[in-house]
């Protein structure tokens, strides 16, 4: 069974929540130095998760040195003024700790999940390394083989991840959303712990940061202990990069890649969409057309009586596996993208052909009201299901905040979803699934006829 | 395969690995009339229920049909003998319940997430007896799901990870059911008939047969009778008989060819069973070894002093039968050597040595104060009293916890390591390329 779209762009295939009650919970403070603080309550367990999120991601490197936000993150682990090397995890770990760090186009945010006792100790760690970290050039010479280890495991031999970073790299032109957010080989390569450095200066401040914490806290205790341990790192300059927006697109872009290692054809198709970001800064796009492309990413692959399972994979059975969706709360404009492998006899051609013939279809038949009733109680459903999870409740937080807008997002969403109509989807889907927009991928097994 | 969605494709500098003391939930455990045990934990903050079905139906009772049963659990989601499959995924839409399934070597299972209110959680649970009781079976679902089935295999045979495993676990239970991977094979699946998979539902969706764990904002008499309601669709039935005993064999490196940058790499034997009294001193003392994620010996030995993996880690998996011990690592070709070195030594000081205090000491420390986190979910809730009633283990397994771990000393860990973690039977795979020759 499928997860349901996530809102925020984050780690997990989550739902959004949105409960009545659920900003009553939820608690915001800014320090003098600039740093957010937002606390969401959740008492069901003793335990909490704090996470700090920085805006810096892949987005927001340049040619040649993609990939040391990531790169970053990891030696985020190593050693700070005060800190040996490995003497982080090792705490975090001797107080039953679970701790991680994960990196994207966007933001690069950093967790500790454990009892809610050890808030303060992951603030006491989290602003050391925020002000006082030591890249040496020995711990770096080592992690950075981790990095490109890494880069293999989950790019270089796997078919179909090469296979969508190549359609991504052709989809943008100049958007960074060009920019694998591991990084290319070469510059990963190439990169220094000077490179690092200088990236950790330029963005690790306090007012580039949000601090969340979800967990059975008390909101005002909280906000004491992050005066404590945060409210002295005096704030940087930050200093957003150039703007390099998406050049518009001016006709469909095709790559056929082929891999001595895939086994599988594989099918990707993006088509230029536009970001919930936009609409709130008035980026010519209406709030609106956001939430009817969430419904229409519903309509085509919300569930496995969603068109796309429904038509395609069973009726006409053409694929074996279909995905369709969208990031709607990227910070920059991004693709509503399909993924598909055909069944065995079906061509990648005719698959991508059946593809664009559902789009159409939603044209001439928009949502009916069957449809719009079941994505309505799916996103009412999800958004219960979703209080399940601590880290889920504060990646929602952290991930909108991070691209710049408001949490509070996350509690109008089933409404949102509630109010669209019909008539709305159609026209989203008339709007931005155009030819000219699209990007077409075929991964063909090195054998292939 | 979400993949062109990299703008959120997040990169995990570690893998998380399962932490872990205190009381655990309260558990209710019953039977229904049938015979089906029931373990049930009411929690009442969130108006949602899970209910998870387990039947001893895994692929260890695929007999001579590699990927029956796998296939079997899967049919179970294409339509009921009133519904077919596109019915019943619109009725089950509407109820937004997420229902999911799952095929292992020991279980398989069915999971169904539904709202406490009636109006959604009726005829979700209507859906879900109706698949385990009534499923449809049909001739065109059936050549649908082996035609997507074949095509995983297919996905499994590009993934060096993928091959590392299923060959793994076929050099060390060669004639065992476990050897066999869950999925079946290339040559099985198309073979399979509809009458293997009518017989095999028959034989082993019975009640007997069956765990139900129930945890959501409900009370005891309404998981009764959802419990009730649900075992009646089945037939009481016959539990599945034990498996046969597994038998160690003698140490050997099987290498398989594969033209991946990285060679993959699992060392391990056959481990323990879900029963095994050296259950605990093997737990924390391979925590210390490989399983406290970011600070354990492997890990620090592999990653952080040498950079020569971006996942290094090891586990016991207690399975019915003695399910493996493994370690895993993934190293560009140029450096298997060294890795495998630096990876097979490590495991032999161990276990000449014993575990170094400092890394005990940290082992038990990460067990116990991540206690809490083992049961901070309903989610996580009811997959360990799932996995508690599947294999009969104690209701206060989870009260005593931490008082077990707390307990395991060096001695202890050395002792169990020693007879179990024999280094002359340790099995090693890699796949990758033959020679390091492009680098």
């Amino acid at each position: 069974m499928r997860s349901y779209r996530l809102l925020a762009a984050g780690l997990l295939l989550v739902a959004l929540p949105a409960v009545a009650n659920a900003t009553s919970r939820t608690h915001e403070f800014r320090l003098d130095n600039g740093l957010e603080l937002i606390v969401q309550e959740d008492h069901r367990a003793p335990v909490a998760v704090v996470q700090v999120w920085y805006r810096v991601g892949s987005a927001h490197e340049h040619d040649g040195i993609t990939g040391v936000s990531h790169a970053l993150e990891h030696m985020m682990f190593k050693e700070t003024k005060n800190l040996a090397t490995g003497e982080f995890s090792e705490l975090v770990a001797a107080r039953g700790g679970r701790e991680n760090a994960f990196t994207s186009t966007d933001y690069t945010a950093y967790f500790q999940q454990w009892s809610a006792e050890n808030v303060e100790e992951s603030f006491r760690l989290e602003a050391e390394r925020m002000q006082n970290l030591v890249i040496s050039e020995e711990e770096f010479a080592k992690e950075i083989n981790v990095v490109l280890e890494e880069r293999r495991l989950r790019t270089d031999d796997n078919p179909q991840a090469l296979a969508s970073e190549a359609a991504r790299a052709v989809a943008f032109q100049t958007s960074p959303y060009r920019q694998p957010v591991i990084g290319w080989e070469a510059d990963i390569q190439q990169m220094t712990a000077a490179d690092l450095r200088t990236w950790y200066e330029r963005w690790y401040g306090p007012n580039n940061a949000i601090l969340v914490v979800v967990g059975d806290v008390d909101p005002q205790a909280v906000l004491g202990l992050a005066r404590k341990h945060f409210g002295a790192i005096p704030a940087r300059t930050i200093a957003p990069p150039r703007a390099r927006p998406e050049v518009p697109q001016r006709g469909t872009k095709r790559i056929t890649f082929t891999s001595d290692k895939a086994r599988v054809p594989y099918l990707v198709m993006g088509f230029k969409a536009p970001v919930l970001l936009q609409a709130v800064t008035g980026d010519r796009v209406e709030d609106w057309e956001i939430y009817a492309l969430e419904v229409l990413a519903e309509t085509l692959d919300g569930d496995d009586s969603a068109r796309l399972q429904q038509n395609l994979v069973r009726g006409r059975e053409l694929a074996t596996h279909i995905d369709a969706g969208f990031s709607a709360t990227s910070m920059l404009p991004t693709l509503f993208y399909f993924s598909a492998v055909p069944r065995d006899g079906v061509s990648l051609a005719d698959l991508e052909t059946a593809v664009l013939g559902e789009i159409d279809a939603l044209l001439s038949h928009p949502p009916t009201t069957a449809e719009l009733e079941r994505i309505k109680a799916q996103v009412v459903s999800a958004s219960v299901f979703e209080l399940d999870s601590m880290q889920h409740q504060a990646i929602v937080i952290g991930s909108l905040r991070a691209v710049g807008l408001d949490w509070r997002l996350k509690d109008t969403y089933v409404d949102k979803i509630k109010a669209v109509t019909a008539e709305q989807v159609r026209a989203v889907a008339a709007k931005y699934f155009k030819p000219a927009s699209l990007t077409v991928a075929h991964l063909l097994p090195e054998d292939a006829p | 395969m979400r993949h062109l969605a990299a703008s959120v494709v997040a990169l995990l500098l570690g893998c998380v690995q399962a932490a872990t003391a205190l009381a655990g939930p309260q558990i209710e455990h019953w039977q229904t009339a049938n015979g089906a045990r029931v373990y049930f934990v009411a929690a009442p903050e969130i108006p949602m229920m899970d209910v998870r079905i387990v039947f001893d139906a895994g692929s260890a009772r695929d007999g001579q049909h590699a990927g029956l049963a796998n296939f079997t659990n899967d049919l179970l989601l294409e339509g009921t003998a009133d519904l077919d499959a596109d019915a019943f995924n619109r009725e089950l839409g509407r109820t937004g319940a997420r229902l999911s399934n799952a095929t292992a070597r020991d279980m398989a299972y069915l999971n169904l997430r539904t709202l406490v209110d009636p109006v959604y959680a009726t005829p979700a649970l209507a859906l879900l007896r109706a698949t385990i009781g009534q499923p449809r079976f049909a001739p065109a679902a059936l050549e649908r799901v082996k035609a997507r089935t074949l095509m995983a295999l297919r996905h499994k045979a590009q993934s060096p990870a993928a091959i590392a495993d299923d060959v793994f676990y076929a050099q060390l239970y060669p004639a065992h059911p476990y050897g066999s991977p869950t999925d079946g094979t290339p040559t099985s699946v198309p073979t399979l008939t509809h009458a293997e998979v009518v017989a095999f539902h028959a034989r082993h969706y019975v009640a007997r047969n069956a765990v139900i764990a129930i945890v959501g904002a409900l009370d005891r008499a309404a998981a009764e009778t959802i419990a009730a309601e649900l075992a009646s669709a089945l037939p009481a039935g016959e539990a599945a008989p034990g498996l046969p005993t597994v038998t160690v064999g003698p140490a050997h490196e099987e290498r398989v060819e594969f033209p991946s940058i990285q060679s993959h790499v699992r060392v391990g034997l056959p481990g323990i069973s879900r029963d095994d009294p050296d259950y605990f001193p093997l737990l924390v003392g391979n925590h210390a070894l490989g399983g406290n994620s970011l600070v354990s010996i492997l890990f620090r030995e592999i990653r952080s002093n040498r950079g020569l993996s971006y996942s290094a880690y090891s586990y016991f998996m207690p399975m019915a039968e003695a399910g493996p011990f493994v370690a895993v690592l993934q190293t560009d070709r140029s450096q298997e050597a060294e890795a495998l070195r630096v990876l097979h030594e490590t495991i032999a000081t161990f276990v000449a040595d014993g575990p170094p205090a400092a890394d005990l000491e940290a082992a038990r420390q990460n067990l116990i104060g991540g206690f809490p986190l083992r049961v901070d979910s309903n989610d996580k809730i009811v997959e360990y009293i799932a996995m508690l009633g599947f294999y009969g283990l104690p209701l206060d397994y989870l009260d005593t916890f931490t008082a077990r771990v707390a307990s395991v000393t060096a001695a202890q860990v050395k002792e169990a390591f020693a007879r179990r973690l024999a280094l002359d039977k340790l099995v090693t795979v890699v796949v990758g390329r033959a020679a390091a020759t492009d680098g």
